[in-house]
C-alpha cells in the first residue's frame, strides 16, 4: 500500500474509486447472471451507456489535469479524443476484412465507394491490434507535443491559447470531413464487426469494454493523482497562480506545460479509444468545437482541480443528456445552459466543492 | 623551387589538420563554463566599482563605488530616483552598466553571467511587492523555492530528504512561520507574506541577500519582528537592504549608505549620515 500514499489526503478520490471498483464488479454480474426477467437486470444497452460515460469521466479528467492544475484552457482537447478514436475507428475498419457491403477484403467500404485503388500508406499497420493501441496514445501525443511546444514556448496563454486550441479542433474537423483525407470523410467509420476476434455486439465484449473503460478511468485518476500530489503538482498550481514568479526561481514553465499537456492528451486518446467501439461510429462531428466546450462545462459543473469533480461533472450531464435528450428533446440545451448558469453563480467551485465548503465552513 | 612551396604548403595544411584534430584538447565552446567558487577571503562579498548606467541620456547610476563586507546588513536610502533600484539590477543582471566592473566576492565577474547564474550563484532578491503562491501551503511555498534538480522528470518523482526537511523547518523557524506551515498562504497577512518571501529566498541559501523595501505597508508590531528577522540573517548572510522608513533603518542599521543622484553622497553609522550637512541639503530640500 505504500506505492499508493499519495492516495492518503484524497479522500474524495478513494470514495470514487471504491465505487468504480463495486460498480465494475456489479454491473456486468447484473447483466451476465440475473435473467431478463428479473427486475435487478441490467439491459446491454445501459451497460454500453455506462460504459460510453466513463469514457467521457477519463476525457474529464484529463481535461481537468490542464485545466484545473496548470491554468489551461485547452477548448480543444475533444480533438485529442477524436484522433484516439479514429485510431482506434481505423484498427476497427480493417477488421471487418470481405464482410462489408462490397465485399472487399483489401479495402473498406467507403474507400471502394470513393474509387480508392489501394489502401493509403497512413492505413498501413492498423491491421495489428498493438500497432493501433501505440498509435492511440501517439499521434494525440505529438499533435499536443508540436502545437505545445510553438504555444508555450511563445509564451501563449489565457484567452489566446484557447482560441488557438479551439482553432486547432475546428481545423482537423474541416480536414477530417474531406473525403480525399481518407478517413471515410462526412460519414467517418462505422460498421465496425469485431475486435481481436470477438463480436462487438456480442454481450460479453461489451461487458468487456465496459470493465475495460473502468479500469482505464481508475489508471488515468491515479497517474493523474501521483502528477497533482508530486512536487511537479505543486509546481502546476505555482505556475497556475503566478506564472512569471516560478520562472523567476528558476523553472522552465514551458517544460512542465508541455509534458502535462502532452499527457493530458494521450489520456485524451485512450479515452476516445475505448468510446468508439462502445458507440460503434466515429465521425468528424467529434472534433466540433461544441463538443470541446460541453467538455469544459462538465469539469466546471463538477469543480475544477480535484480530478475526482471532473468525474461526477461528466457523468452527471451526461446522464441528465441521455435522460431529457430522449424525455423532452427541445428542452436539452435549455438545461445545460441553466445548469453550467446556476453552478457559476452558486456552486462556484463546483458540486465537489461543496463538500468543501461546507468542511471549511464547519 | 615549385615543389618546395608545395611541399610547404602541404606541410602546413597537414599542420592545420593535426591541430584540428589535436586530441587532448578541446574546442573552447566545448567546455562548460563553470562559475568560480565564491572567493570572500578579503572578506568582502560585493564590489562595485565605477559604475555607470544611463537610460536615453538620463544617468541614472554615475560612477558608483559601493563594498559590502560578507555577513554585513548594509541599509542604502536615497531619496526617489537616487537610483537605489537600478543599482539592484545591476547585481542581479537584470540591467548591464555602460561602465564599471561589478565583483562577487573575488573571482564571480557579475558582467558576465546571466539573470538565472547571478541566482544559482548565491544572490537572491525579494522586490517589492511580495509574490507567494496563494493556493499552496507556507511549507509548500518553501519546497518549490529550494534549491533542487529542477527537470519535469525530478520533480514528478522527488521525495523530500531529512535534510531538505530540516532546512525547511530552519527557515520556517527563521521567518517565525513555524506554526502556520500548514495554512495557505493566501491567507497570511501582507507582513506574513513578506516574511514568506524572505524565507523562499533563504531556501536556496543566497549569500547576499538583496532586499528591496521590505516593511512598506507594515503595522508597527510587523516592523520590529522584520527588523530581528533581518538583524538574524546578517552574520551568516550579507543583507543589504533598501528601505525609505527612517525609523526602520535606524533600527536596524550599523552601516547606512545614502545615494544621490546615482554616486554615494554619504556612508558611515546612522549618527554620522544624519549629521552630514550634504545628507541634510538632500533629504531636506535646499
Amino acid at each position: 500500500m505504500n506505492r499508493l500514499a499519495f492516495l492518503q489526503d484524497d479522500r474524495g478520490g478513494k470514495i470514487f474509486l471504491t465505487i468504480l471498483a463495486i460498480a465494475t464488479v456489479t454491473i456486468p454480474m447484473f447483466n451476465l447472471l440475473v435473467p431478463e426477467t428479473s427486475v435487478f437486470h441490467i439491459s446491454i444497452y445501459t451497460v454500453t451507456l455506462l460504459g460510453k460515460y466513463l469514457t467521457y469521466a477519463l476525457l474529464a479528467v484529463a481535461a481537468d489535469l490542464v485545466w484545473g492544475y496548470l491554468g489551461i484552457l485547452s477548448l480543444g482537447h475533444g480533438a485529442f479524443f477524436a484522433l484516439g478514436g479514429y485510431a482506434m475507428g481505423m484498427y476497427l475498419m480493417l477488421q471487418i476484412g470481405d464482410r462489408g457491403v462490397y465485399g472487399n477484403a483489401e479495402l473498406p467500404d467507403f474507400m471502394v465507394f470513393l474509387n480508392f485503388q489501394e489502401l493509403p500508406w497512413f492505413w498501413g499497420g492498423f491491421d495489428q491490434f498493438w500497432f493501433a493501441i501505440i498509435m492511440v496514445v501517439a499521434v494525440p501525443g505529438l499533435l499536443a507535443y508540436v502545437f505545445g511546444y510553438l504555444a508555450f514556448r511563445s509564451r501563449v496563454t489565457g484567452v489566446y491559447l484557447s482560441i488557438i486550441t479551439q482553432a486547432l479542433t475546428y481545423a482537423l474537423m474541416l480536414a477530417f470531413f474531406r473525403n480525399e483525407m481518407g478517413f471515410g470523410g462526412a460519414n467517418g467509420l462505422t460498421d465496425f464487426k469485431e475486435i481481436l476476434g470477438f463480436s462487438l455486439q456480442s454481450d460479453m465484449t461489451r461487458n468487456a469494454l465496459f470493465i475495460a473503460s473502468a479500469v482505464a478511468l481508475a489508471l488515468g485518476y491515479l497517474s493523474c493523482r501521483y502528477i497533482v500530489s508530486s512536487r511537479l503538482g505543486l509546481l502546476c498550481v505555482a505556475i497556475r497562480d503566478a506564472e512569471t514568479r516560478t520562472r523567476f526561481i528558476g523553472y522552465k514553465v514551458e517544460n512542465a506545460k508541455l509534458w502535462i499537456f502532452t499527457f493530458s492528451a494521450m489520456l485524451a486518446g485512450i479515452a476516445g479509444a475505448l468510446y468508439v467501439p462502445q458507440v460503434g461510429i466515429i465521425n468528424p462531428n467529434e472534433f466540433s468545437p461544441l463538443n470541446s466546450i460541453e467538455l469544459i462545462i462538465w469539469v466546471a459543473i463538477g469543480g475544477r482541480a480535484t480530478l475526482y469533480g471532473a468525474v461526477i461533472g461528466a457523468l452527471l450531464v451526461n446522464y441528465s443528456k441521455t435522460y431529457f435528450t430522449a424525455a423532452l428533446p427541445e428542452v436539452w440545451l435549455f438545461a445545460l445552459g441553466a445548469l453550467f448558469v446556476l453552478v457559476t453563480l452558486y456552486l462556484p467551485k463546483g458540486i465537489a466543492g461543496m463538500k468543501k465548503n461546507k468542511a471549511a465552513k464547519a | 623551387m615549385k615543389s618546395q612551396s608545395k611541399k610547404d604548403q602541404s606541410a602546413k595544411r597537414k599542420n592545420n589538420v593535426q591541430k584540428f584534430m589535436q586530441r587532448d584538447q578541446v574546442f573552447d565552446f566545448l567546455t562548460p563554463k563553470a562559475t568560480p567558487k565564491l572567493d570572500l577571503s578579503h572578506n568582502v562579498i560585493l564590489y562595485l566599482e565605477d559604475i555607470s548606467v544611463s537610460f536615453d541620456g538620463f544617468k541614472a547610476i554615475n560612477d558608483l563605488n559601493l563594498y559590502i563586507e560578507a555577513g554585513e546588513l548594509r541599509c542604502i536610502i536615497g531619496p526617489n530616483g537616487a537610483g537605489k533600484s537600478t543599482m539592484m539590477d545591476i547585481i542581479t543582471g537584470k540591467t548591464r552598466p555602460d561602465a564599471g566592473m561589478a565583483w562577487f566576492g573575488q573571482r564571480i565577474n557579475l558582467l558576465e553571467l546571466s539573470e538565472a547564474e547571478i541566482a544559482e550563484a548565491g544572490i537572491g532578491r525579494k522586490f517589492q511587492k511580495p509574490t507567494v503562491f496563494e493556493m499552496l501551503s507556507v511549507e509548500q511555498n518553501l519546497e518549490l523555492a529550494m534549491a533542487q534538480d529542477k527537470s519535469v522528470w525530478a520533480l514528478l518523482r522527488t521525495k523530500i530528504t531529512s535534510e531538505q526537511a530540516d532546512h525547511i523547518d530552519e527557515v520556517l523557524q527563521s521567518i517565525g512561520l513555524i506554526e502556520l506551515r500548514n495554512d495557505m498562504a493566501g491567507k497570511l497577512s501582507h507582513g506574513q507574506k513578506q516574511w514568506l518571501e524572505i524565507g523562499m529566498l533563504l531556501m536556496q541559501k543566497p549569500q547576499l541577500l538583496l532586499v528591496d523595501e521590505p516593511v512598506a505597508g507594515m503595522t508597527h508590531q510587523e516592523m520590529d519582528r522584520t527588523a530581528e528577522l533581518l538583524t538574524s540573517l546578517a552574520g551568516k548572510h550579507s543583507v543589504v537592504v533598501v528601505e525609505h522608513d527612517m525609523d526602520f533603518v535606524r533600527s536596524i542599521a550599523k552601516k547606512v549608505t545614502v545615494l544621490h543622484q546615482g554616486s554615494v553622497l554619504s556612508e558611515g553609522t546612522m549618527d554620522h549620515v544624519q549629521n552630514d550637512q550634504r545628507v541634510i541639503e538632500v533629504y531636506l530640500g535646499e
